[in-house]
């Protein structure tokens, strides 16, 4: 046996060595013929006319790069048994189980050190604190919007691809209400928060029968018909110059503003800017949680339950009594306040408003949060916004990056480029999302985590 | 259809389960474009009872019961659940007239299922059912399952949520009786151990048993199981017996089943419904249901014996097979109800039959012919030359159709392609399943088939794919309908 082996798998080594050298070349010739144009030839203009000038060493450069890493690629990663991967790819797919055990922790930890942040910032990054507070209160807006969507995406298994209209929603009532009414902060956010959940059962009833793609198709449409309305009714919504002049929110009537009777003056401290800034973040910070606690409590009451019921399987759930068409509304219009709530937040801190803040991009960010966070996982969207929001601003300081590719070299120009790439990535090692595993709503003796495998993603997936 | 058995029971005293229906079926009929799934279909489920309804694959079962539970809506027909005892006519007739759906009272309450959305049949009429491919909440624990079950009391007791936000102490009270009572099922169908499993995780058997306890977690009044005992083994099917009996004994809950499993049927059955091609054709106690030649035809008359797994009927069938042989033997048929035909009819067909006997009289002299409706069709005493054809190659002749055929003096598929309606008729009622002859088209296919040409199910019995039908050459002898 022994003998007849080691001239098999040696047989195998030559094998692979030539496979791996006659894909490494394809890949090569494939990257000089597509480079040739690109970067082997330029044109220059010359008097009289544009004139080629060849750049062999960046295109033979080029080309023996790609050949060395494909080679090695193909050597040590996709035609060996023991790919140096592999325990790369063991790590992250037991990441669930062990984030499990971790995410209590981890959620505590996140929750400290959201409260300490402004003043985490102040202290330790006094130069940069207003820039990282408000990159915090992004993120936060995002984890509100995120946390709102996934009780429609994540427990209901209902697809929505038009959530930022309820996002609009909520921002338009509350600077229409402010415009016209004179409507204070704290005034017009229950107020917008309804109309958002309206919005959302006036959604709801024409895409209560339909299922999957027809489901994602109508949602989409839904968000592009409100921003094409706030964009054309000029009378009521400004068109395109947007709604300006959007009161900033106060403490118990206190203006964040220098002066007589602002919060500074009436604590007798130094005015500061930061302070509203700070306050902004307490204000999304207690909504977000708020948020959470109503989603948290909603899973474990019956209309919760209902939700995962309609995700798993919606004929089971009418034979057992439960009216489905009031549980979808339920889900959308509930989803809808929060996202209305954000709105009108996201209106406040702005200032200003218009119907460009409510492209089809922001439903496909916060969708992407949900699902890369893994659906109907709390934490994962905390994670995922962090992630993807944080991390595209975090890719505006790619400084170092010019040393390697010169001074001409724009970074900020590449971040959506590496951002798709993290994304591609994530989803192939993690096709679930982050936080896969499902906690159980009622418990007999002890506690199982239920693996994504046997979750159904409801409609649309 | 169906006059016998109307006959009959008329005839004795009523059946119990027309003295006290739960739910009681009239004129049922489902129609799916052209195609009609179920046709004026009646019977009522006793109170109490279990109620079986069987049939060969495609006669309408799962149908009736999707209009039951409300998934379907009826073309035609009424569906009354009764709560309370006593037929409660005047209260249905009045609901029937009114454009109301339901009339409740503290006298009991009827409800009319064929006008309520499906989610109010087992809300408000009681009505729970469990599905032939297992329906669970995969993704949610069995004890989940239970819970979700109970959502309409809970999300009362939850203040329709608003409460349960704000934990209200009478929705945590409420929560947790619904956890008890989750737990006296799980321990019902001994699933304790893996209430906090999920539920796609359980083996097959767990599963088909945790749907019930589902059902049954809505507090209904009639259970519907639609084939719970597909896919169990003997022993699973045994415990499905007794926890059938535990649910109607211990929570009186009726049951109306659809069953292949012909043990599970005659062993726990009181009232055993019959379906073939969306009509009843027989209705009674499992002894009657079991010894009715109709029944036996229906099962016979199935083309693929595959669909008969069932050791009674084959048993049944063994001895309709055997008959058959004794009235070849005997040259005329026997054991043939009278009560068939209404006398009135066989004397206006009488004239008919006479002219057209003169043509081409039968060989075969049938003491009785004249009784069944129509002609009877030209017959030979001897095969002919060319020998008999193997009449299983039509589609809805069997072996024992076949032998029956054969007394008649009919042999060859061009004889069978003489037939016009009024022998049709006649055949179909002397073989005591009226219009089957039309709806299989057995002139039309033997016409191909006397050209010489090939039929679909020719090709598949050609193949050995009917173990019920014989292949091109016959055997010389006519011993037993087994090949």
């Amino acid at each position: 046996m022994a003998t007849r082996s080691v001239p098999l798998s040696s047989a195998r080594d030559d094998d692979r060595l030539a496979n791996s050298l006659r894909d490494a070349a394809i890949a090569a010739l494939m990257v000089f013929a597509l480079g040739f144009f690109f970067l082997g030839v330029r044109t220059d203009i010359a008097p009289g006319g544009l004139a080629l000038t060849f750049r062999w060493g960046l295109l033979f450069s080029a080309v023996a790069i790609v050949f060395a890493g494909r080679l090695l690629l193909n050597l040590f990663v996709f035609k060996t048994s023991t790919p140096v991967t592999s325990r790369l790819a063991d790590t992250f797919s037991g990441a669930g189980s062990s984030f499990a055990g971790l995410g209590k922790w981890l959620a505590r930890a996140l929750l400290i050190f959201a409260i300490v942040l402004p003043f985490f910032f102040t202290y330790f990054f006094p130069s940069k604190d207003r820039q990282y507070i408000d990159l915090a209160i992004l993120i936060m807006t995002y984890i509100m919007l995120g946390w709102g969507l996934n009780i429609v995406v994540g427990l209901a298994g209902l697809l929505d691809l038009g959530y930022v209209a309820f996002y609009a929603v909520g921002a338009y009532s509350f600077a229409l209400l402010a415009q016209n009414f004179g409507f204070g902060f704290w005034m017009a956010l229950p107020l917008a928060g309804l109309l958002a959940a309206f919005w959302g059962v006036i959604l709801g009833f024409p895409v209560l029968r339909l299922r999957g793609d027809y489901l994602a198709i109508v949602t989409l449409a839904f968000g592009e018909i409100i921003r094409v309305v706030l964009l054309n009714w000029y009378e009521f919504t400004n068109g395109p110059d947007g709604i300006s002049g959007i009161p900033r929110p106060t403490l118990f009537g206190l203006e964040f503003s220098r002066g007589e009777g602002g919060f500074a003056d009436f604590f007798g401290i130094p005015y500061d800017s930061i302070h509203r800034f700070i306050y902004l973040y307490y204000i999304i910070f207690v909504l977000a949680i708020i948020t959470n606690l109503v989603t948290i409590r909603l899973r474990k009451l019956p209309v919760g339950r209902a939700w995962e019921a309609l995700r798993e399987d919606e004929i089971a759930c009418r034979s057992l009594g439960i009216n489905t068409t009031n549980t979808k509304l339920t889900a959308f219009s509930i989803g809808a306040m929060f996202g209305g709530f954000a709105g009108s937040f996201f209106a406040t801190r702005q200032g200003f408003i218009s119907p460009e803040s409510f492209t089809f991009l922001e439903s496909a960010i916060i969708l992407a949060i949900v699902v890369l966070g893994g659906l109907g996982s709390q934490i994962g969207v905390v994670i995922a916004s962090v992630v993807m929001i944080g991390g595209i601003e975090m890719l505006r300081n790619l400084g170092f990056l010019q040393h390697v590719f010169g001074d001409g070299f724009d970074p900020t120009q590449y971040r959506m480029l590496i951002f798709g790439l993290a994304m591609v990535l994530i989803m192939v090692w993690r096709p679930r999302g982050l936080i896969t595993t499902r906690e159980p709503t009622a418990v007999l003796k002890e506690k199982k985590r239920i693996g994504a495998d046997m979750v159904a993603q409801g409609e649309g997936h | 259809m169906g006059s016998v058995v109307q006959n009959e029971i008329e005839s004795a005293a009523p059946a119990r389960w027309d003295q006290t229906p739960i739910l009681s079926v009239e004129h049922l009929t489902m129609r799916f474009g052209g195609l009609v799934a179920v046709n004026d279909l009646s019977f009522n489920v006793g109170r109490g009872d279990i109620t079986a309804l069987i049939g060969p694959n495609g006669a309408g079962k799962t149908t009736v019961f999707n209009c039951v539970t409300g998934f379907y809506k009826p073309t035609e027909g009424r569906t009354a659940m009764r709560h309370g005892a006593g037929l409660q006519a005047g209260a249905i007739e009045e609901v029937t007239r009114s454009d109301l759906r339901y009339k409740e009272s503290s006298q009991g309450s009827v409800y009319l299922l064929e006008r309520m959305p499906d989610f109010e049949i087992s809300q408000r009429a009681k009505v729970a059912r469990t599905f032939q491919n297992i329906r669970l909440f995969g993704g949610m624990t069995a004890l989940e399952n239970l819970l979700v079950a109970q959502h309409n009391p809970l999300m009362i007791a939850s203040l329709f949520t608003i409460g349960g936000i704000f934990g209200v102490p009478g929705y945590k009270k409420a929560e947790k009786q619904a956890i008890e009572k989750a737990k006296y099922w799980l321990e019902q169908v001994r699933l304790t151990d893996r209430a906090d499993d999920p539920a796609a995780d359980l083996p097959y058997g767990a599963q088909r048993r945790l749907e019930i306890a589902r059902a049954m977690c809505t507090d209904p009044l009639l259970l519907c199981l639609d084939e719970p005992a597909a896919g169990l083994n003997p022993r699973e099917s045994h415990e499905l017996n007794e926890l059938l009996q535990f649910i109607r004994e211990t929570h009186g809950t009726s049951i109306l089943l659809i069953e292949h499993d012909m043990g599970v049927v005659m062993e726990i059955s009181d009232h055993v419904i019959v379906l073939d091609y969306g009509v009843k054709i027989s209705d009674g106690d499992a002894l009657h249901v079991k010894s009715d030649p109709r029944v036996i035809a229906a099962y016979l008359g199935v083309d693929d014996e595959a669909e008969i797994d069932v050791p009674e009927i084959k048993h049944d069938l063994e001895e309709v097979v055997e008959e058959a042989e004794e009235l070849a033997a005997a040259d005329r048929p026997k054991a043939k109800p009278k009560k068939t035909r209404p006398a009135a009819k066989a004397s206006a067909d009488k004239p008919v039959a006479k002219k057209a006997e003169a043509p081409a009289a039968s060989e075969i002299k049938i003491k009785n012919a004249a009784d069944f409706p129509g002609r009877q069709p030209h017959g030979t005493k001897k095969p002919g030359p060319a020998g008999p054809d193997s009449l299983t190659r039509i589609k809805g002749i069997g072996p024992a159709n076949e032998k029956k055929l054969n007394t008649l003096g009919i042999w060859r598929f061009d004889q069978i392609a003489a037939w016009k309606a009024p022998e049709v008729d006649w055949v179909g009622a002397w073989l005591a399943f009226p219009g089957r002859i039309q709806r299989e088209q057995w002139v039309k296919q033997a016409k191909t088939l006397a050209k010489g040409r090939e039929t679909a199910f020719s090709k598949r019995v050609d193949k050995g794919e009917v173990p019920t039908s014989k292949t091109r050459k016959p055997r010389s002898g006519g011993k037993g309908g087994k090949p």
